[in-house]
């Protein structure tokens, strides 16, 4: 399957390079504006809930985080794959530089997910689908980090990776199917209420603010990441030596 | 909301504010992350260009 | 003259058939630590009679997993050692169908040995007959998915030291499913519940995984042999 040439022409590293460095900025004032934005709405338009008091407010970092968990992850694989199909490195590196940070929302779900269950459950670990969910899409994003951090060669590494992230990809709503549907066998008294909050529009807007501004948190994180490891790539070309030279 | 109503955020200000505490420190070290890193990378091909630079006036003599 | 795909793949089951036959004793240790672990559990806990009746599905299951995955280290790593599997790949044949062909007989050396080795275990957890049969069944479905999936790892981690590690952490996750249904599917059936519904989705992993490892491992096998 060929692509258009015009892909090409944006997947070539310097391209790439240049582009992402007038994104970032735009994509970083963004993510400040609607942060704020959100964190405001959130504290001081949305009113208590009725059951759970102020502690749900804890579900503006929580939800935002765990949906930007799954998203990286689809994001990761995707790029793994057309890096794996069509050869093109800035979709490999895009792929690598995403790890770290989706296992870092993975990670934030869980932990918030784990401060918002202490008072609600009194205990801070409840096997509740959600939650186990997370930690196995956890296991997920470690092993991917693992495997591409233990292979040697770069372009090795970024297929072998791009392999993993797409069974992974695969495995993620069998994952999810089969914990819900174990969790629902087991529920008792530890009914989750972690999707109430019946969702009052007052709450709703901070919800949508923070996760619109975690993706271009994303975007702007992964894009330097991806042109840092391509600095390092492509050390030996000239247009990164003038780069080099001309850095400030 | 007043002042200490914020901070006491109903009771649970320890939660709440561990959560977003946490949420601040690790977002904030992957976004810095990257950016100390361009800065160590920068510094380390400068030195090497200049390395090799200076082989290779060295070679032809 | 080029022999036929068909004949190429029963060809390398014999193949590994008869090498896993002269290598026998290796195969046995996968299956001991099968055994032990559950001895462990009784040992660990107490002998009870109804504690472990109760955890006889999840143990038992947990056990199969990890003894599956000890197996792994069976799969390709002698023919990667010794070049076998490089020719594997280079001949006109479909990698895809040669892996798969590696994998039953891989299968039939370590899943099949499992299944027959459950009812013992039955005994040693106290789990009854339909019990005990409901755990065959699961494992009748379950380990060729173990071995489908396990493969993907194995051929990821091929070439890397102490890939052994990693290995677990890749694909102990992937598991999980079959886990979750099959414990269940043994405890439903202890309380006179229908498992048709776990049996099911064993089935849509296990044809899942027919179609799909075996192209994935394919992919991975190539990347680790160059």
């Amino acid at each position: 399957m060929k692509l258009p040439a015009i892909v090409h022409k944006f997947s070539s590293p310097k391209n790439f390079y240049t582009m992402s460095g007038k994104l970032i900025p735009w994509f970083t004032w963004s993510f400040g504006l609607t942060l704020l934005a959100g964190l405001y709405y959130g504290f001081f338009v949305a009113p208590p809930d009725y059951q759970q008091g102020e502690s749900y407010r804890i579900m503006f970092v929580h939800v935002p985080a765990a949906w930007m968990s799954m998203f990286i992850y689809m994001v990761m694989a995707t790029s793994g794959a057309i890096g794996l199909i069509w050869r093109i490195k800035t979709a490999d590196l895009m792929a690598s530089a995403s790890a770290p940070i989706g296992a870092a929302f993975t990670f934030l779900a869980l932990v918030t997910g784990s401060l918002w269950g202490k008072p609600m459950w009194g205990t801070y670990w409840v096997w509740d689908a959600r939650l186990t969910s997370e930690l196995i899409l956890l296991f997920l994003y470690l092993g991917f980090i693992a495997l591409q951090a233990s292979i040697e060669d770069p372009r090795n590494a970024a297929r072998a990776g791009a392999v993993l992230a797409i069974v992974g990809v695969v495995n993620i709503p069998i994952i999810h199917y089969s914990v819900e549907w174990w969790s629902t066998l087991h529920q008792g008294a530890t009914v989750t209420k972690f999707d109430k909050p019946s969702i009052h529009i007052d709450m709703l807007i901070p919800l949508l603010l923070m996760a619109v501004s975690f993706k271009l948190y994303y975007a702007s994180s992964v894009l330097m990441r991806a042109r840092g490891e391509i600095l390092r790539r492509e050390q030996n070309s000239r247009w990164v030596k003038e780069v080099v030279e001309n850095d400030g | 909301m007043t002042a200490s109503e914020f901070f006491n955020m109903g009771g649970y200000a320890v939660y709440v504010w561990s959560s977003y505490g946490i949420a601040a420190v690790v977002l904030t070290w992957i976004f810095i992350s990257p950016i100390l890193n361009r800065k160590s990378i920068i510094k380390e091909l400068r030195m090497k260009y200049r390395q090799q630079q200076r082989q290779q006036q060295e070679s032809p003599e | 003259m080029t022999p036929s795909t068909g004949s190429a793949f029963v060809a390398l089951i014999k193949r590994d058939l008869m090498l896993s036959y002269r290598h026998r004793n290796e195969l046995l240790n996968p299956l001991l630590f099968f055994v032990i672990v559950v001895t462990l559990f009784p040992l660990g806990m107490s002998p009870e009679k109804i504690m472990l009746q109760t955890m006889a599905p999840g143990v038992i299951w947990v056990a199969a997993l990890l003894a599956a995955m000890l197996s792994l280290d069976s799969l390709f790593k002698s023919d990667f050692e010794d070049g076998t599997l490089e020719q594997i790949l280079l001949s006109p044949h479909s990698n895809a169908v040669m892996v798969l062909a590696k994998i039953i007989s891989h299968w039939l050396v370590t899943g099949l040995p499992i299944i027959l080795l459950a009812p013992l275990l039955g005994i040693f957890m106290y789990l009854p007959d339909d019990g005990v049969t409901t755990l065959m069944l699961t494992l009748l479905l379950g380990t060729p998915i173990l071995s489908l999936v396990g493969a993907i790892g194995m051929a990821l981690t091929l070439g890397l030291n102490r890939g052994g590690m990693l290995l677990s952490l890749l694909v102990l996750p992937l598991y999980i499913p079959v886990l979750i249904f099959s414990a269940n599917a043994v405890d439903a059936s202890l309380a006179g519940l229908s498992i048709n519904g776990q049996l099911y989705f064993l089935g849509a992993l296990l044809v899942l995984s027919i179609t799909l490892a075996p192209v994935a491992t394919a992919a991975a096998l190539k990347i680790s042999t160059e």
